[in-house]
């Protein structure tokens, strides 16, 4: 199991894809399925940096491993604001653009992308598990 | 993420290379914001773009929701094929008209 800590800031995603790619490599994962994995990533952290110590600021531990050589796993832990963004409703994907929102598009996209993701607070943090195999 | 801009008049036609993620959205905004108002029609290629987040789809909804209220026309072209997956998980692909 790798580990990152980083302050939780947008200006670190790139670090923290590195950082997850970096596991990927060599891996047999597609290029289709490591942007994929790019994309939760993105959109996981960003929440994270956004929002979870707003109006401070924080850290976001993200650890990484690839069980039995074929899933990938993936945590995102922090210690802000208790949220678990499972719990967003998903945003209706037939409205037309005039009734569209915006909002809570990343997670939506992060469960469609990812096997499975998994959110359980524990000791005062917030803990996103997120999933993919090669398959 | 570069984006070439080639403005014909009515028409405005923006080619992309690279990623439109969280990082890079906020300039393609504000050139939706600049050079969008009053354009007839406006061509997005995707051809060289590799990488698209929800942060992107924010902005090509603000963009789309841009051209219908001024009666203008905006098309996709050459989006690959990760990318489209992107556009059909989450419905854009209906809101969106992309040109194959």
């Amino acid at each position: 199991m790798k580990e990152l800590r980083v302050s939780a800031e947008v200006e670190q995603l790139e670090k923290v894809q590195e950082f997850v790619e970096s596991e990927l490599e060599g891996s047999g994962f597609s290029m289709k399925q490591i942007m994929q994995v790019e994309i939760a990533v993105e959109e996981i952290f960003c929440n994270i940096a956004n929002y979870a110590y707003h109006p401070t600021e924080g850290e976001a531990l993200i650890r990484c491993s690839l069980e039995d050589d074929d899933s990938l796993r993936i945590e995102f832990i922090d210690s802000g604001m208790p949220y678990n963004p499972l719990e967003r409703e998903d945003p209706d994907i037939t409205l037309n653009a005039e009734e569209r929102e915006i909002g809570g598009l990343g997670i939506f996209l992060t469960k469609k992308l990812m096997d499975t993701v998994e959110y359980h607070h524990e000791s005062g943090k917030n803990v996103l598990v997120v999933k993919k195999s090669k398959g | 993420m570069e984006i070439e801009k080639n403005d014909i008049g009515d028409v405005l036609e923006l080619r992309f290379k690279g990623r439109l993620d969280t990082g890079t959205a906020p300039q393609l905004e504000q050139l939706v914001k600049e050079d969008f108002e009053g354009k007839k029609k406006v061509v997005l290629d995707f051809a060289a773009l590799d990488y698209l987040s929800s942060a992107g789809l924010r902005v090509l909804l603000l963009a789309q929701k841009l051209m219908n209220r001024q009666k203008g026309k905006m098309c996709i072209r050459h989006v690959n094929e990760n990318i489209m997956e992107v556009f059909d998980m989450t419905g854009f692909a209906d809101i969106l008209t992309i040109e194959t």
